[in-house]
């Protein structure tokens, strides 16, 4: 069994030819892209190229305007809202700005997902949001609104609201823009961990070259409305592509005299 | 010319398309009765808010309505020595027209904005999709508990303006005018049946239910931001104001044929 898991040969999602636009703005031109059961694909590129579009598709928040998305080898593409609701129970979301009910605490937001799956025991919920918000260093502002906390501190809320239920896949769009080091880092050793101990598919969106190289078992880079690279850290760092180098280095290709 | 038949077509066109966005909102509430499941809280939280919260602009706009008209009908039918005719004259118009269709616009204007403010505002941060990414349909947990509190409320509401109406225009009439108390309760209770009531609670059921389709509407697909959820909450509280007064007439008419005028007991 837990040799089937980790298997190349059964992806957790598989994505063929998508096509997004918005007007007349082409976002996705055909974007082809497995991603392994178990384990990490970061998705890199520049700001603007349509990476959180993608993962937006990959739980069917946004509908494409062609190709196919197959999650655990069914394919959600067509499905209405409601038909969607087993696949995305599979999938959690981390979304860039948080997205956190403005008008619930912290600890309501945390454990919204388990309230949804029926989990009514007041005491359950709060030992859940406890444990869950402890990981991400937050459970002394259990009681407090989301308006009143800090940016970075909505975005580990978002982060422990999408993973409280362990769902099987996670999509991290940028989990660790905006930390400080510190808890960037521990943010990476969580996407680690949930990955190792619960044998959790992630998908994380990052600019983070650190947290890249330490989360990732596969890389893509969007560039263009498709997949323009695709491989492991090692061997996109090995790449002799100016492009890729100058992301990785952080170079804007003008220079600094 | 050709301009004005463009326009025309064009006014013409996005009136077919809203109704059509609202029909599929209808649908879609029907299907989340069906098949989501019942939530108490906040359904309870919504009538708390909405209707309990709504009381007093609901009863000061019946009460001095009540008394106005009384006044106005007061001078009148005296003069044409008809004064036995401002009761129910008060009565009939309070119950069947300006009870709902006050009560109506007053509660677009406070539950309306408020409910296309709030949704809109969850759309537009992301907030809806946060819930449909968790599996949870948007209509099934923003728009029924709030359309099941609203048509809840709304014909206790009119009814509460009615009420108070009609306690102010007996007021207004006994101590003012010094018309008889018994004389002046007598004819209103003689001439307002069961049914003229019944047709205002009616009315505020129907209206309660376009208040919450359209401004729920407008909240769903706010998009732009802040400038966005402002447009969406204005528009909720026009359309909704304008879509009671002309269900208005039609439901008068509608209701007439079912509750003649003039059957009460004479
Ligand atoms: N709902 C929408 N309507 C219109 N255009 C959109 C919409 N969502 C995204 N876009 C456009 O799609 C493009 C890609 O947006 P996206 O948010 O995916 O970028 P990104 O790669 O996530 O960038 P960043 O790294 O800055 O988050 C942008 O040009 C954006 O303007
Ligand atoms: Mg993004």
């Amino acid at each position: 069994m837990a040799d089937t898991r980790k298997n190349s040969s059964n992806p957790f999602v598989q994505i063929s030819d998508l096509r997004k636009s918005f007007g007349d703005q082409e976002v996705l031109r055909g974007v082809s892209l497995t991603i392994p059961r178990g384990e990490t694909t970061v998705v890199l590129g520049q700001s603007g190229e349509g990476k959180s579009v993608l993962l937006k598709h990959i739980n069917g928040l946004l509908t494409p305007d062609s190709g196919s998305i197959l999650i655990d080898g069914e394919e959600i593409v067509g499905l209405s809202e409601r038909a969607l609701r087993p696949t995305r129970r599979k999938v959690g979301i981390l979304f860039q700005d948080g997205a956190l009910f403005d008008s619930m605490t912290v600890a309501e937001n945390v454990v919204f997902p388990l309230q949804e799956e029926g989990i009514r025991d007041r005491k359950v919920l709060l030992e859940r949001a406890r444990e869950v918000l402890s990981v991400v260093g937050l459970e002394e502002h259990m009681a407090k609104m989301p308006i009143n906390i800090s940016g970075g501190m909505r975005k580990r809320v978002a982060l422990a609201r999408a993973v409280i239920n362990r769902p099987e896949c996670v999509l991290y769009d940028e989990p660790t823009a905006g930390l400080d080091p510190i808890v960037a880092d521990s943010i990476d050793h969580l996407i680690r961990r949930l990955e190792h101990e619960y044998e959790i598919t992630s998908i994380v969106v990052t600019h983070d070259m650190k947290s890249m190289n330490f989360v990732a078992d596969h890389v893509a880079v969007l560039r263009g409305g498709k997949i323009y690279f695709h491989g492991t850290p090692k061997e996109l760092n090995a790449l002799h592509d100016e492009t890729i180098q100058n992301f990785i280095h952080g170079r804007s290709g003008e220079s600094r005299s | 010319m050709g301009g004005f038949i463009k326009l025309l077509g064009q006014l013409t066109l996005g009136f077919f398309r809203w109704l059509g966005q609202l029909t599929d909102l209808v649908i879609e509430m029907g299907t989340a009765i069906v098949r989501g499941r019942p939530r108490f809280n906040l359904t309870g939280h919504q009538i708390v808010s909405v209707g309990f919260g709504s009381q007093l602009v609901v009863i000061v706009t019946g009460a001095f309505t009540g008394a106005v008209f009384a006044a106005q009908s007061y001078f009148k039918f005296s003069d044409l020595g008809l004064a036995s005719g401002v009761g129910p004259v008060v009565s009939i118009a309070l119950c069947r027209e300006l009870g709902p269709v006050l009560t109506g616009l007053m509660v677009s204007g406070r539950v309306g904005a408020a409910m296309a403010a709030e949704i809109g505002t969850m759309k537009v941060t992301e907030q809806v999709d946060a819930l449909r990414s968790m599996g949870v349909h948007p209509v099934d947990y923003l728009v029924i508990p709030r359309a099941i509190g609203l048509m809840f409320s709304m014909p206790l509401l009119v009814a509460e303006a009615i009420g108070f109406g009609l306690l102010a225009s007996h007021v207004l009439i006994v101590w003012h005018f010094n018309v008889p108390s018994t004389w002046y309760d007598y004819h209103v209770v003689a001439n307002t049946a069961l049914e003229d009531i019944a047709i205002g609670m009616i009315k505020g059921f129907v209206f309660g239910a376009l208040i919450v389709v359209i401004s729920c509407h407008q909240g769903l697909k706010a998009t732009n931001g802040a400038v966005g959820v402002g447009r969406g909450t204005t528009a909720a509280v026009v359309q909704s104001s304008l879509a009671i007064l002309i269900t208005n007439m039609f439901l008068s008419f509608l209701l007439n044929y079912f509750f003649p005028l003039g059957s009460g007991n004479y």
